[in-house]
């Protein structure tokens, strides 16, 4: 099974959108949303059959036992990410989502008041039917484990290797952990441009953190007539950079529309349909010939 | 009065709304707290008064003191410790800085030192402070970096606008802990809809006065909007998607700079704030 | 000698696993005795730096030789310093990798990919 991953820097440049495409159009039989913090892919490839649910565990989260606890506050003093606090009566209170579960305080505890509890971070789902297998997450708000969590959405489709020729992953916005782990092991990354100043700035950034997995990486312009000037800038950069450039998307309402009812761009006829099916073809080229 | 702009889902136009605000108010303070990816100061353009590097405790061993007694690789949570060949290894970029192993190190062979994982510019556009975080690439967390960011204000600052990163999660929290109003951005999109409501759990999991933004509004059906009057959320402005806005935008101006005409649409949602809409 | 072998079964005819870090066993086949043991992985549900963990208790079971399809930057530096040769698995059964690896006919694992860091 060989993987293609997609990613942008920025949010809202069409990540989403663009690995829906693909999906359809490769009819592909296995593929993930790793953007565990906002997925969105199931809203536009909208799964039929019954998912396969199960909870993720995030780090243990610590808990004090009021019973026990001397009020010595040790715990308070050691703890590096301002986690504890003591409330207006008096007692002392982990505040979970700050918690990074790295048991000092535990340790440090004359009284023994303090143990590290498990904690639901998220749910992970599985979708099955006959012909594709779909793989997604949903962190719980607040958590902070996602880099795990996407590390498991793409370890669900493993079991189904033999049967799945390319899967198609979806990724998430930023260059932090997330992104990282979405990286780690894939086979090429397409990164989806948007041409604005912070567009391009973003995009810098996150072939910035990809090459040094030294992934091979192509690069798509979504919506390119918005902005012909900065356009031009973003294709500067990838000749600069040697970087593949697969294709220019034009802005099209019809794509919004799409979307809005739960459909993919190739699902309904409209211009930006035919530059995603070309972007695709070339897409698919350069995969199978790395 | 510190107003953190968040959406959940990225390119709603968030760093728009915030750097905009900030820059149609008088003498305001902007925090670009979206470490990863910060574009504020892409439209601000400032001149930097002050770069400072953030800087987390990573643990190194004296391999003198050490004699071996694992306490330290069974007691991270982390897994960033090894032991092999008599050495100990620490895996830097998984460390999370707890100190828990120079605790627990029967002879005192840990120590910490200071580790760079990113920096934060202060500086000014016009009346504008405007103070960016930014994460180094392959770090993990930019949580230090928000909280930096978040001293740097001072009570006497009378607006402050916290552009947040986009999403939920903890880092999204952090940077909305000691808002006093989230004002929540939100696109015409199912997928900003699904977002929208967990970052509408968010604020309301916090307790903080908020309202929503609507942009890139067309004539077109806006699941956003529909999904806000339902769940009876304050609107305070839907700004519109237009050819206009688009490209001043996507040339890095702020657009209450160069097309005044756009003004009153952001004083108007500072009045909107401030009268205590959201409570 | 040891041989330390990633698998998500307990049997010997079935593939290596994909992963490292996350196998459910490793399989330590002593190739003088011809003993297997199948040693639970702790590090297949740790939060991060599950490479990490497996590597040690794959140094600590005194394995000489590990056979893996793949393995992660932070993993390989802590197998290559405790001397341990690194050979890459085949996309076949444990047996065959095994009578591979005896026949000299099993590649050096040169491809090492930078680390999974599963968490924040």
């Amino acid at each position: 099974m060989k993987r293609l991953l997609i990613l942008s820097g920025k949010g809202g440049t069409g990540k989403t959108t663009i690995a829906g495409a693909f999906v359809r159009l490769m009819k592909a039989k296995g593929y993930a949303d790793c953007d565990v913090d906002a997925p969105n892919l199931h809203l536009i490839l909208r799964p039929k059959t019954t998912v396969n649910a199960k909870p993720y565990f995030g780090l243990a989260k610590a808990s004090i036992n009021f019973s026990k606890c001397m009020k010595c506050d040790l715990c308070r003093k050691h703890c590096r990410y301002d986690a504890i606090s003591i409330n207006s009566s008096g007692n002392y209170l982990v505040d979970p989502f700050a918690c990074e579960g790295c048991g000092v305080c535990c340790y440090i505890c004359p009284a023994e008041a303090i143990s590290l509890e498990e904690s639901i971070d998220g749910k992970l789902e599985l979708f099955k039917d006959k012909t594709s297998v779909f793989s997604t997450a949903q962190l719980k708000m607040g958590s902070g484990t996602s880099g795990m969590l996407v590390s498991e959405v793409k370890k669900q489709l493993q079991p189904f290797e033999q049967d799945i020729d390319i899967a198609i992953i979806d990724g998430s916005p930023g260059i932090g952990c997330p992104v990282i782990a979405s990286i780690s092991g894939v086979d090429m990354v397409l990164i989806v441009a948007e041409p604005s100043l912070s567009g391009l700035n973003d995009m810098k950034r996150i072939i910035s953190t990809a090459q040094k997995f030294f992934t091979p990486i192509g690069v798509v312009i979504n919506r390119h007539d918005v902005n012909p000037t900065i356009s031009k800038m973003i294709e500067k950069y990838c000749r600069e950079q040697n970087l593949p450039l697969l294709g220019k998307i034009p802005f099209d309402r019809q794509v919004n529309r799409a979307v809005n009812a739960g459909q993919t761009i190739v699902d309904v006829d409209c211009p930006a349909k035919n530059e995603v099916i070309k972007v695709f073809k070339a897409t698919i080229e350069l995969f199978n010939s790395l | 009065m510190k107003i953190a702009v968040l959406s959940g889902k990225g390119g709603t136009g968030k760093t728009f709304v915030a750097v905009n605000l900030a820059a149609a108010s008088f003498q305001s303070t902007y925090l670009d707290c979206d470490v990863e990816e910060p574009n504020g100061h892409l439209f601000f353009k400032p001149s930097i008064d002050n770069s400072e590097e953030v800087r987390v405790k990573i643990p190194f061993v004296i391999p003198s003191l050490c004699n071996g007694s694992r306490k330290c690789v069974e007691f991270c949570r982390y897994n960033a410790l090894a032991y092999v060949q008599e050495k100990l290894i620490v895996f830097e970029d998984i460390c999370h800085s707890c100190g828990g192993c120079v605790l627990v190190c029967p002879n005192d062979a840990i120590k910490e030192k200071d580790k760079g994982i990113g920096m934060i510019q202060d500086g000014k556009s016009d009346d504008v402070r405007v103070i960016s975080g930014f994460l180094n690439p392959g770090k993990a967390s930019g949580i230090p970096i928000i909280k930096r960011i978040l001293q740097k204000t001072k009570p006497e600052d009378k607006r402050v606008f916290i552009d947040c990163p986009p999403g939920s999660s903890c880092i999204v929290m952090e940077s909305i802990k000691n808002a006093d109003f989230c004002l929540i951005v939100a696109e015409p999109t199912i997928f900003g809809v699904h977002n929208l409501a967990m970052v509408h759990e968010l604020v309301s999991v916090f307790k903080k006065p908020f309202a929503v933004v609507l942009n890139k509004c067309s004539n077109e059906e806006n699941p956003a909007k529909t999904y806000c009057l339902e769940q009876k959320i304050d609107i305070i402005a839907e700004i519109p998607y237009n050819e206009e806005i688009g490209t001043v935008c996507s040339n890095g101006f702020i657009l209450v700079r160069k097309l005044p005409k756009y003004r009153s649409m952001f004083e108007n949602i500072l009045v909107t704030i401030e009268k205590g809409v959201g409570k | 000698m040891k041989i330390a072998i990633p698998v998500d079964d307990s049997t010997l005819n079935k593939e290596v696993s994909m992963s490292f870090g996350r196998a459910s066993y490793f399989l330590i086949y002593n190739l003088e005795t011809n003993e297997s043991e199948f040693v639970l992985n702790n590090a297949a549900n740790s939060q991060g730096g599950a490479g990490i963990k497996a590597a040690q208790q794959i140094v600590d079971l005194g394995a000489k030789v590990l056979i893996t399809p793949r393995l992660g930057e932070n993993a390989a530096e802590i197998i290559l310093k405790a001397g341990i040769n690194i050979k890459k698995a085949l996309a076949s059964s444990v047996e065959n990798n095994i009578r591979s690896f005896a026949n000299n006919e099993l590649n050096d694992l040169i491809d090492i990919h930078a680390g999974f860091h599963g968490h924040h």
